[in-house]
C-alpha cells in the first residue's frame, strides 16, 4: 500500500513489468460493485491521503484519492458547505467495512437523492491526478470551477471503476449547505399517482431538490416514525433553502399535493434520517438470509417508471422503490432468483428497459452471478468497440482492473 | 498560429471529391464557389480566416454518415459547423478538407414535459429551446451571450457555459442525450433521458470536445421550471479588491446567486456612454447580482445580499424593484462587448479562469501590461466562478497591433494558468489557445488526452489543427513508453 504517487507509479510499471495485473482499492467498500477482478495483487490507494487544498470562498477543495469522505464531510460542514451530489453510503447494504474513500466515490460516479438537482459526482469533479496503466502520471482539468480547457476527461474517469487508472489526487466543486430541509409526504398513492405527484411538484417552481417513492411493502421497514405509523405507500418531496423560503415553497408544495392524498410533513431529523434511507438503499439491507440477494439500480426516463416496474413484475417477483423523481429503480427479486445458473433477474430488467431506454447495474449480487450476466448494462456493438478502444488508449496491458466492468477480450499472442 | 499544411494531393481531387459529395448530397447542400463559401471562411474569431475545399450542408443523418464514410475512406478531413459563433476559432476551415454545415438541422424534434427535457437538432438555437417552452413555464439554463444565435449542437461541441452556470450548471450539466456520427459513419446514440452512463460516461467526454470526436445529429436537453421571479442589485464599489471581497462573503453566507457580474472602471464607463443602463460612474468596479427563485426566497436573498455589500463597503448599492429595472441593470452587461467595440475599432475578447482571491493581482499586473503594449484593456467577469473576459482594445489597421494584441492575450491566460487557473472557462481552446496548452499540461497529459481523439478517429481527420499544438500519430500514441532511468524496471517488455 503506497503512502505517495510516487509509489502507486512504482507499483503500476512492477505490474506492466510482470504483466500482473491489479486490482485498484480505496478502502474496499464498494469492491463487490462489478464484474469479479482476476488480478494476482492489489493495489491499495487507502495510504494516500489528506485534504490538500480547501478554499471555502472559491467553492474547491482537493484531496488524496485515499482520503475518507468522512473527514472531507467533517471539514466542509465546519464551513456549512457540502458535497451536493450527496455521496451515498451503500456499506450496510453491501457488507463492507471501513471508511469510503473519495476516490471510490469518484471512480464508481455515486449520486444520492440530490441527482436531478445537483447531478452525480461527475458534475462536481474539476480535475485530478492519476498514474495510467501506462505508469504515466496524469494531470486532468483544473482547480477552478469553470474550465473548458481539453477534453473533460474527468467525466471518463468518473465511473470507469478503477479500470483506466488509478486516481491519486481528486478535486471537487463544492457548494453551501442548505441551511434548512423538510419534507412533503404524501401517502397512499400507487405507482401510477406517485409518478404524477412527483412529476407534478417537479415542474412546479418550488424547487425540489430530492422526489422518491416508497411502496408499503418497504415503507413499513423505515426507521422514520411517521412514514411507518402511515402504514401505506409514502411519496416524498424535499424542499432545501433558507427558511423563509423553505416555509413557503412548503406550503406551496402541501396545497397542491394535497390533490393526490393525505399530507404529512418531516422536519430537519426526520428528513435527513429518511433521505439517508432512500440513498443508502436501507430498504434493501437484508437481515441476514442472504449477504449477496442481487440488488438492481435501474436508471431511466423518470415517466417510465411505473410501467417499467410493473412490466418487469409480469415477470419477475421482488420489491422495488423510485428516486429521482422515478428516474431510479431500486429492484431486489425474490430470494432464489439467482439460484444455480439463473440470472438474478437481468434478462427480464432489460428488456423492461429496452423500449424507453435507460442502463441497469448489478450494484449487489453473488460473485458466481457477478461473472455470469453484464454487472454494467450491455452496449450495442459501435459504443462497445469505443469503450475499448478508449481503455486501451489507458491501459494497454489490462493491468488494471481487468474485466471488471466487461469480460476481458481474449489475450492476443503472448 | 499555423494549422497543419495542407495536403495538395487532396486539394488536387477537389472536383472528384466535389462529384462524390454531391452524389450524396443532391440539390444545394454541396456549395464549392468562392462567392458561397466566403460565408464559412471564418467563425466568430474573425481575425483567422481560411477558405474551406467544400461546404457541405448536409439534411438528413443519413447523409451525414454516408458524408463521413466517404471522407474516411479517401483521407478527407471534415471540419463541423454549427452557427459559427465560436470565439475560438472552433469552426475555421482547412483548406483541405471539407466544412460540414449543420444549419439544415434546425427543428425541435420533442418537447416532453413529463421528463422535463426537449430533444433538437443541432442546428436549432440555444434560445429557440427555450422559446418552444417558455409558454409553459419552463426555460433551458445555460445562456452563452451569444444564445439569439449560437446552435446547441454548437453548444454541446465547445460545453458552452453563460452567466448562470455558477448556480445552474454548464451545458455538460444539462445534457441527457446525444445522436452523433462518428468518423467511421456509425451513428450512435449517447445518453437518453435518462441519467448517467451505464458504462465509460462517451456523452461527458463528447460534450466540449470542440468537434474532434464526431459530429453531433440531435441533443436531449434537461428544461427546468421558470424561477417564479428575478431581482438584480447593481453594486458599486471604491476598488476591485472590495468587490472581490463582496463576491467572496456572499458565497461565504451560503448564498449561489443566479448571476453575479462583475465590470472594472474601462468596461462601466464604455458601457454607460453605450447604454444608458444608470452605472455609477465614479466607481473602480461595479457587481451585479442577481437572485432567482420563490418570492419568499428572493426577497430574503437580496436582504442579506445588501447588508453582505454593505458591510463590505460598496459605496451604492441598488435594487431592482421592477422587471424592467432588472433587465436595465443586465442591458449594460450584456452590451460590453458591443460597447467596448464602439470605442476601439478592434477588441480581442479573452477568456481564462482564475482563482478569485487572485483577481486584484491579476488586475494589476494586466494593468501594467496594458500600459507596457500600449493597449486598453476593459474586464467583464463572471464573478462567482472566477472566469475573466478581458477586452483587448487594438485597432487592426495598424501594422502590428493585432499581433501585439495577441501577444497581450497570451500574456494574460499565461498569468491566469499561473496563479492557478486555466486557459478557457467558455469559449474552447480552438485555435486560439491551441499553442498554450503546454502552458497548463505537460507533454503526457496532451499525449493523454489524444490517445481518446486516436480512439474516435485514428487517422485524425476530424477537425485537427485545433485544440493540440502537436499532432501525433496514433500508431505512435498506442506504444508503451517507458522513459530511461526513470523507472526501476527498465527491461520492461512491450505489449
Amino acid at each position: 500500500m503506497p503512502d505517495d504517487e510516487e509509489g502507486v507509479r512504482d507499483a503500476i510499471l512492477g505490474a506492466l513489468a510482470e504483466a500482473a495485473p491489479l486490482e485498484i482499492l480505496g478502502n474496499a467498500t464498494k469492491r463487490t460493485i462489478g464484474r469479479p477482478v482476476t488480478a494476482s495483487r492489489t493495489l491499495s490507494l487507502a495510504g494516500l491521503t489528506g485534504i490538500t487544498l480547501y478554499e471555502p470562498e472559491e467553492l474547491v477543495l482537493t484531496a488524496r484519492a485515499g482520503t475518507a469522505l468522512a473527514e472531507i464531510e467533517t471539514v466542509l460542514a465546519e464551513k456549512n458547505q457540502c458535497l451536493a451530489f450527496e455521496p451515498p453510503d451503500w456499506r450496510a447494504m453491501l457488507r463492507s467495512a471501513g471508511e469510503q474513500t473519495i476516490g471510490g466515490i469518484v471512480a464508481s460516479n455515486l449520486a444520492g437523492p440530490r441527482r436531478i438537482r445537483a447531478g452525480a459526482a461527475r458534475d462536481h469533479f474539476l480535475g485530478a491526478r492519476m498514474v495510467t496503466g501506462r505508469g504515466e502520471v496524469v494531470k486532468i482539468g483544473g482547480r477552478v470551477v469553470k474550465n473548458v480547457t481539453g477534453y473533460d476527461l474527468c467525466k471518463l474517469l468518473a465511473g470507469s471503476y478503477g479500470t483506466l487508472a488509478a486516481l491519486t489526487e481528486i478535486t471537487l466543486k463544492v457548494l453551501p449547505a442548505a441551511e434548512k430541509t423538510r419534507t412533503v409526504l404524501v401517502f397512499g398513492l400507487d405507482d401510477e399517482a406517485a409518478q404524477q405527484a412527483m412529476t407534478g411538484a417537479l415542474s412546479s417552481p418550488n424547487d425540489v431538490s430530492a422526489a422518491a417513492h416508497i411502496p408499503a411493502d418497504l415503507a413499513a421497514s423505515s426507521a422514520v416514525g411517521y412514514v411507518v405509523s402511515a402504514g401505506a405507500s409514502v411519496t416524498a418531496l424535499r424542499i432545501e433553502g433558507p427558511e423563509p423560503s423553505v416555509e413557503a415553497r412548503c406550503a406551496a408544495l402541501r396545497e397542491a399535493m394535497g390533490a393526490f392524498g393525505p399530507v404529512e410533513e418531516l422536519h430537519f431529523h426526520n428528513s435527513q434520517k429518511f433521505w439517508r434511507e432512500i440513498g443508502d438503499v436501507a430498504f434493501f439491507v437484508d437481515g441476514g438470509e442472504s449477504e449477496t440477494a442481487p440488488v438492481w439500480r435501474i436508471s431511466v426516463p423518470p415517466a417510465a417508471a411505473p410501467s417499467v416496474v410493473a412490466e418487469i413484475r409480469r415477470s419477475l417477483e421482488g420489491a422495488h422503490y423510485t428516486d429521482w423523481g422515478g428516474g431510479l429503480i431500486w429492484f431486489r427479486p425474490a430470494t432464489g432468483e439467482d439460484a444455480g445458473d439463473k440470472d438474478g433477474g437481468a434478462a427480464i430488467l432489460r428488456a423492461a428497459i429496452d423500449g424507453c431506454g435507460g442502463h441497469a447495474t448489478l450494484i449487489r449480487g453473488s460473485a458466481s452471478l457477478r461473472g455470469r450476466v453484464g454487472v454494467f448494462q450491455p452496449q450495442p456493438g459501435a459504443l462497445a468497440a469505443l469503450s475499448a478502444r478508449i481503455k486501451e488508449g489507458y491501459d494497454p496491458a489490462h493491468i488494471l482492473n481487468p474485466g471488471r466492468m466487461v469480460a476481458r477480450p481474449p489475450v492476443e499472442g503472448t | 498560429m499555423e494549422m497543419p499544411r495542407p495536403e495538395d494531393a487532396v486539394i488536387a481531387r477537389r472536383g472528384e471529391i466535389l462529384d462524390a459529395l454531391r452524389r450524396i448530397v443532391p440539390g444545394d447542400g454541396v456549395i464549392a464557389d468562392d462567392a458561397a463559401m466566403r460565408a464559412y471562411e471564418c467563425d466568430g474569431l474573425t481575425a483567422y480566416r481560411q477558405m474551406p475545399l467544400i461546404v457541405v450542408l448536409p439534411s438528413s443523418v443519413e447523409q451525414i454518415a454516408q458524408v463521413m464514410t466517404y471522407c474516411r475512406s479517401q483521407g478527407v478531413k471534415i471540419v463541423p459547423r454549427g452557427a459559427g459563433t465560436s470565439l475560438s476559432g472552433g469552426a475555421l476551415p482547412l483548406a483541405d478538407g471539407i466544412t460540414l454545415g449543420l444549419g439544415k438541422f434546425n427543428r425541435i424534434v420533442e418537447v416532453d414535459y413529463a421528463n422535463r427535457c426537449v430533444v433538437a437538432q443541432p442546428g436549432v438555437t440555444n434560445l429557440a429551446i427555450t422559446q418552444a417552452v417558455e409558454g409553459d413555464g419552463f426555460y433551458y439554463a445555460p445562456d452563452p451571450s451569444s444564445q439569439i444565435a449560437c446552435s446547441i449542437g454548437g453548444n454541446v461541441a465547445e460545453n458552452s457555459g453563460g452567466v448562470h452556470c455558477l448556480k445552474y450548471g454548464l451545458t455538460t450539466n444539462n445534457l441527457l442525450g446525444l445522436q452523433m456520427v462518428t468518423m467511421d459513419g456509425e451513428i450512435i446514440r449517447l445518453g437518453g433521458k435518462h441519467l448517467d452512463a451505464g458504462g465509460y460516461d462517451l456523452m461527458g467526454i463528447v460534450t466540449g470536445s470542440e468537434g474532434l470526436l464526431g459530429v453531433i445529429t440531435e441533443v436531449t436537453v434537461r428544461i427546468l421550471p421558470k424561477p417564479p421571479v428575478a431581482r438584480a442589485l447593481l453594486i458599486g464599489f471604491a476598488s476591485s479588491v472590495a468587490a472581490g471581497d463582496c463576491v467572496a462573503s456572499i458565497i461565504a453566507a451560503g448564498i449561489i446567486p443566479g448571476g453575479m457580474e462583475m465590470m472594472d472602471r474601462p468596461a462601466i464607463h464604455a458601457v454607460e456612454a453605450f447604454v444608458h443602463a444608470g452605472y455609477p460612474l465614479d466607481v473602480e468596479a461595479i457587481l451585479i447580482v442577481e437572485l432567482d427563485g420563490p418570492d419568499a426566497e428572493v426577497d430574503f436573498l437580496v436582504e442579506r445580499v445588501r447588508h453582505i455589500a454593505t458591510a463590505r463597503g460598496a459605496v451604492s448599492v441598488r435594487v431592482s424593484e421592477n422587471e424592467e429595472q432588472r433587465l436595465l441593470f443586465w442591458a449594460g452587461r450584456k452590451a460590453a462587448f458591443p460597447a467596448v467595440g464602439r470605442i476601439s475599432p478592434d477588441y480581442y475578447c479573452m477568456d481564462g479562469t482564475i482563482p478569485r482571491h487572485r483577481l486584484p493581482e491579476v488586475l494589476s499586473r494586466m494593468a501594467e501590461a496594458s500600459v507596457r503594449y500600449g493597449l486598453g484593456v476593459a474586464n467583464v467577469f463572471h464573478a462567482g466562478d472566477g472566469n475573466l473576459h478581458p477586452l483587448i482594445l487594438y485597432d487592426a489597421n495598424k501594422p502590428g497591433e493585432l499581433e501585439k494584441a495577441e501577444e497581450f492575450g497570451s500574456e494574460i491566460l499565461r498569468l491566469c494558468v499561473e496563479v492557478g487557473g486555466v486557459l478557457t472557462g467558455e469559449h474552447g481552446v480552438g485555435v486560439e489557445k491551441r499553442d498554450l496548452m503546454g502552458t497548463m499540461f505537460s507533454e503526457d497529459d496532451l499525449k493523454q488526452q489524444q490517445r481518446l481523439k486516436c480512439a474516435f478517429d485514428p487517422a485524425l481527420l476530424l477537425n485537427p489543427g485545433k485544440v493540440f499544438p502537436t499532432l501525433h500519430r496514433c500508431a505512435e500514441l498506442g506504444r508503451v513508453h517507458i522513459h530511461g532511468g526513470e523507472t526501476r524496471f527498465p527491461d520492461l517488455p512491450r505489449f
